[in-house]
């Protein structure tokens, strides 16, 4: 057993070191290369600042980010015209309009030189908003943690609420260090390279552009961007202030797809096989379709690669975050199998699981709510985008058709009682579905879709326990399921208000519903394919090198004693009596577990 | 000496135990049990999978009493214990062989 655990650290080491050592952080010193326009209003950084790392923030914020309403009132000096250039008269003439209007700039800040003093100043101010919110956004964001913790441990057994509890807490530094050591890099460390189309700096803040290096290749004319490869160990071109700010807010939302996953497989999960699925989350399993999508990698490119729609747009991450998560617990509860007694040898449920803490799930669930308005208005990366405000209010208002919904639908139609864990689950369902459309859809399109959501996430829910697929806490419904919906509405949905030059389509994001045709909603369902067979593959593989390493489910005694004392050594509710073996009680006449692929029957006693 | 073990409903305890107090009996042992009598359980539902719950909760409560106050005792027992419906409980009574205090070791009826 040493020797195994020995030889699993050194196999882990090496990896990380040649990671390190092979990563070319030292900066391409590609001085002219000025960042692409970017997803928002952005201003073209001028020739001479450059992808250099600011780690002490003080080059961050000039003039060319005090932004008039349409722009930058900065005017660069056009570059001259090569002698190719001179035989076109409209080249000409359109360098001449440039001169001009750079050499009335220049007379004119000749005029006023406080003025340009000032506008220092004010980009200051307007790119130190930006990282404020970013940064204060993704503390909100951190604080799901909490929530994530208390709404699994409340759906859980009392006998295991020690277990449940330590992978919540668990999964946020290992997959913090997971990103930090190289997954971050994997996601965005190929943001601004030039041969991405719609790339670009942290426009937001300040437009660093230093993150260029993207792995991919060329089909024709068109760059297939595959994963990033600056920033590991957030040295070198990652050594940055906005670099640090964006890596903080994206490392929240990547544990929140990391704990997604230990809601599912509760209650029958190794904390060492857990350890491995946390050691791979942060460094490979979320990074890679992050990139495809947020890192401007394929994804992203759709919309200017092959024209379909404005690529996969995701504003908060229904896919990259939730629904990733969703299908990681899809593939784990599978692989893992159903949890003991609760189903017979037939497949049908004999003995329903029942919560131990209804105060934990909806403490945690008012939690997550309140995270989420870090979470999604907080993707702007801008407190100077004032659309925050629509983004703020679409979350608020999904997450409460999402549990109204969700409660009148057991209500009225299913089940006759308004279930406590479905309200929760509703609410969560209606959030994760309006990740994506947030900052794209009108109050009546959240409202709708939210509702939708909690009518799904029932369904879903009931579906799952019928095929036999045990999901302790509903993640697969409310983040698999309902994150890939939230991608679908926004291409239903989107109202064509918001997200002119989005992944670098011009014009503003529409949906089927307000004009905008099929398009939209067809790159939404590439995306939500992608992010299912993706994740399937790595979810597999990952749960296969558990497996062989430590094995993932824990014996049956053990899951039946509880796991808090086996696999924690200590219990979560000390000095309390707990009936544990009446909570899962034999299937009757049968001493085996249901089968799974994983699972190994008990031998009679 | 005779034990007396009722098993009553949670709620009842308090005034099963001031109505023994007042006709001077105040020595008992209160544990909380699960249990059913002949009627079936109930049917509920989590998540759309019915269920059933067999037990429902109970207090027991055993006392340790001379012959003499035993029936006195049970009489006092059913009276405040009862609602009319169902799930009352049941008193069970039973010979005691011998009973000692431990702090002074009296032992036989002085005990009790």
């Amino acid at each position: 057993m040493i020797k195994r655990r020995i030889l699993i650290g050194a196999l882990l080491a090496s990896c990380f070191c040649s990671l390190v050592r092979a990563a070319d952080d030292t900066n391409a010193p590609a001085g002219t290369n000025a960042p692409a326009g970017t997803n928002t209003t952005a201003a073209a950084a001028p020739a001479d600042t450059g992808p250099k790392p600011d780690p002490a923030g003080t080059a961050t914020g000039l003039s060319v980010d005090a932004q008039a309403p349409n722009g930058t009132f900065i005017v660069t000096e056009p570059t001259a015209l090569s002698d190719d250039d001179k035989k076109d008269p409209a080249k000409v003439k359109k360098y001449a309009d440039d001169k001009k209007a750079f050499d009335d700039y220049t007379a004119q800040a000749k005029l006023e030189p406080l003025a340009v003093k000032l506008s220092d100043s004010v980009g200051h101010n307007r790119v130190a908003v930006n990282f404020m919110w970013t940064l204060i956004t993704g503390f909100l964001v951190m604080f799901m943690q909490a929530g994530f913790a208390l709404v699994e441990t409340g759906l859980c057994r009392a006998k295991n609420a020690g277990h449940t509890m330590s992978m919540n807490f668990m999964i946020y530094p290992m997959g913090m260090l997971g990103f930090y050591l190289c997954g971050f890099a994997f996601m965005f460390g190929g943001m601004g390279d030039p041969n991405s189309p719609s790339g670009g700096g942290i426009s937001t803040m300040g437009g660093y552009g230093g993150l260029n290096h993207e792995l991919g290749f060329h089909l024709g004319s068109k760059f297939i961007g595959l994963l990033g490869a600056k920033g590991f160990l957030l040295q070198g071109a990652g050594y940055d202030t906005a670099a640090f700010a964006l890596f903080l807010f994206q490392m929240v939302f990547m544990d929140t797809t990391a704990t997604i996953p230990t809601g599912g497989a509760a209650e029958r999960w190794k904390f060492s096989a857990f350890m491995i699925y946390g050691c791979c989350i942060g460094t490979i399993m979320y990074p890679v379709f992050g990139n495809w999508v947020w890192g401007n990698g394929w994804l992203a490119e759709l919309g200017v690669n092959f024209g379909i729609g404005h690529g996969h747009v995701d504003f908060a991450g229904s896919s990259v975050v939730h629904m990733q998560g969703g299908v990681i617990a899809l593939i784990f509860c599978w692989l893992i199998g159903p949890r003991f007694g609760k189903y017979d040898k037939n497949g049908k449920i004999v003995h329903p699981i029942i919560a131990h803490n209804i105060p934990f799930v909806m403490l945690g669930t008012f939690i997550l709510a309140f995270g989420w308005f870090g979470f999604n208005p907080g993707s702007s990366l801008a407190g100077t985008d004032l659309r925050i405000a629509v983004v703020a209010v679409n979350t608020m208002l999904a997450s409460a058709t999402g549990a109204l919904g969700a409660t009148l639908w057991m209500w009225w139609v299913r089940t006759k009682k308004p279930d406590p864990s479905m309200m929760c689950n509703g609410m969560l369902a209606g959030l994760v579905a309006i990740t994506c459309p947030c900052a794209f859809v009108s109050a009546g399109g959240a409202s709708i879709l939210g509702l939708v959501a909690g009518v799904l996430v029932v369904e879903s829910v009931f579906f799952f326990d019928k095929i036999g697929i045990d999901d302790c806490v509903g993640a697969i419904s409310v983040h698999g399921v309902n994150g890939a919906w939230g991608c679908l509405s926004l291409g239903l949905f989107a109202d064509g208000t918001y997200g002119d030059g989005w992944n670098g389509v011009p014009g503003t994001v529409k949906g089927l519903f307000y004009g905008g045709g099929f398009g939209q909603f067809f790159a939404e369902l590439i995306g939500v394919t992608t992010c299912f067979v993706t994740l399937s593959v790595l979810s597999i593989i990952v749960y296969k090198i558990a497996e062989a390493l430590v094995g993932n489910r824990v014996p049956q005694e053990v899951e039946i004693e509880g796991l808090d004392i086996a696999e924690m050594g200590v219990p979560g509710y000390s000095g309390m009596v707990m009936d544990k073996q009446s909570e899962t009680p034999m299937p009757k006449g049968d001493t085996m577990a249901p089968s799974s692929p994983a699972n190994k029957p008990l031998v009679a006693a | 000496m005779k034990k007396i073990e009722a098993i009553v409903k949670p709620f009842k305890l308090e005034e099963v135990k001031d109505a023994l107090g007042e006709a001077g009996i105040t020595g008992m042992t209160v544990s909380e049990v699960k249990g059913f009598g002949r009627q079936k359980g109930h049917t509920e539902i989590y998540r759309g999978s019915e269920y059933t719950v067999d037990f429902l909760p109970k207090v027991k409560i055993e006392l340790v009493l001379p012959d003499a106050q035993a029936e006195h005792a049970v009489a006092i027992i059913i009276k405040s214990a009862k609602t009319g419906k169902i799930g009352d409980g049941k008193v069970f009574v039973s010979d005691v062989e011998e009973a000692i205090r431990i702090r002074t070791e009296e032992k036989g009826e002085l005990a009790v």
